[in-house]
């Protein structure tokens, strides 16, 4: 099939959702440092600044800035998006196994949705091939988008189940 | 006093229009730096190519790509202000889960990519998952 992805660009999905997750935490984790900000006190922003865990957290969510732009280079939205919200069950099993939060059944069952969610895309192809358009022949295709046009027709074959 | 101040706050109207600025912003910021990715072209190949600094350069000389920033930004400081107003427990994953469906179907309408049923699952079930963690 077209498109799957090499373990090189599977490593870059997982930064993807570590980065994030791990990022806000330790954002989070600074400002309840920092304590409360008020509109009338912003200069506590720029004292934040000097929180070596903000750092951390700037510095996580910069790599994570990076990879999901790389991501984004060669997979569709539709596809980086729902893979990368496996971060929200990274958040919460962090939250469950480090900081020994309590989970409740109905977050148990918001995990097991985004974990079918993620599924649904995984399984599917991570870039739409687009016929190339107006190409003159015997030009080089362009080779994001395969060696292999689709033709006119806009429905994909990978799409599935046929209508009846 | 007749009424309270914090009352007409957390009015459902300026709540439910704050939570909706928060994820019509953030959709478009992701649909214009996913359309902008997608002009540049795949970065393995830049940096391949002309290095990190010439992928670097690709992407920031990209206008598609700032503006796309920019409504990232403005999503930001609607989410702040909204937080300002709006529980932090309704006005997240409110507009996380806004934001998967936004971003399926922008990404359908701007980037003509191919969503399939598979697609709008994942989303949907992405939506309403986000919406239960938050509970």
């Amino acid at each position: 099939m077209a498109h799957t992805l090499t373990p090189a660009r599977y490593l870059v999905l997982l930064a993807v959702m570590l980065t994030a997750s791990v990022g806000d935490t330790l954002l989070s984790h600074g400002m309840a440092q920092v304590g409360p900000v008020s509109l009338s006190h912003l200069g506590l922003l720029l004292h934040a600044l000097a929180n070596p865990w903000i750092i951390a957290g700037i510095l996580c969510l910069l790599g994570f800035f990076a990879s999901y732009l790389s991501a984004l280079s060669w997979a569709d939205l539709t596809f980086v998006l729902p893979s990368t919200a496996f971060g929200y069950i990274i958040v919460a099993l962090l939250a469950h196994f480090w900081q020994h939060e309590h989970i409740s059944p109905a977050r148990w069952a918001g995990i097991l949705l985004i974990v079918c969610g993620v599924g649904f895309v995984a399984n599917g192809p991570s870039l739409t091939e687009h016929p190339p358009v107006a190409q003159p022949p015997g030009a080089a295709l362009d080779p994001l988008l395969g060696t292999e046009p689709l033709g006119a027709d806009p429905v994909a074959p990978h799409q599935i189940g046929p209508r009846a | 006093m007749t009424s309270a101040p914090h009352v007409a706050l957390t009015s459902p109207l300026l709540t439910w229009t704050t939570i909706v600025a928060v994820a019509a912003t953030a959709v478009a910021g992701d649909c214009l730096t996913a359309g902008a990715m997608r002009r540049i072209g795949d970065l393995d190949d830049i940096r391949a190519h002309s290095g990190l600094t010439g992928a670097i350069k690709a992407v920031i000389s990209s206008p598609l790509f700032l503006v796309g920033v920019l409504s990232m930004a403005l999503s930001f400081f609607t989410l702040l202000f909204t937080l300002s107003r709006v529980d932090v427990s309704l006005a997240a994953p409110a507009s996380a889960s806004l934001t998967f469906i936004g971003n399926a179907a922008a990404a359908k309408l701007f980037l003509h990519e191919n969503v399939d049923r598979r697609r709008w699952l994942a989303a949907l079930f992405v939506c309403v998952g986000v919406a239960l963690l938050a509970r």
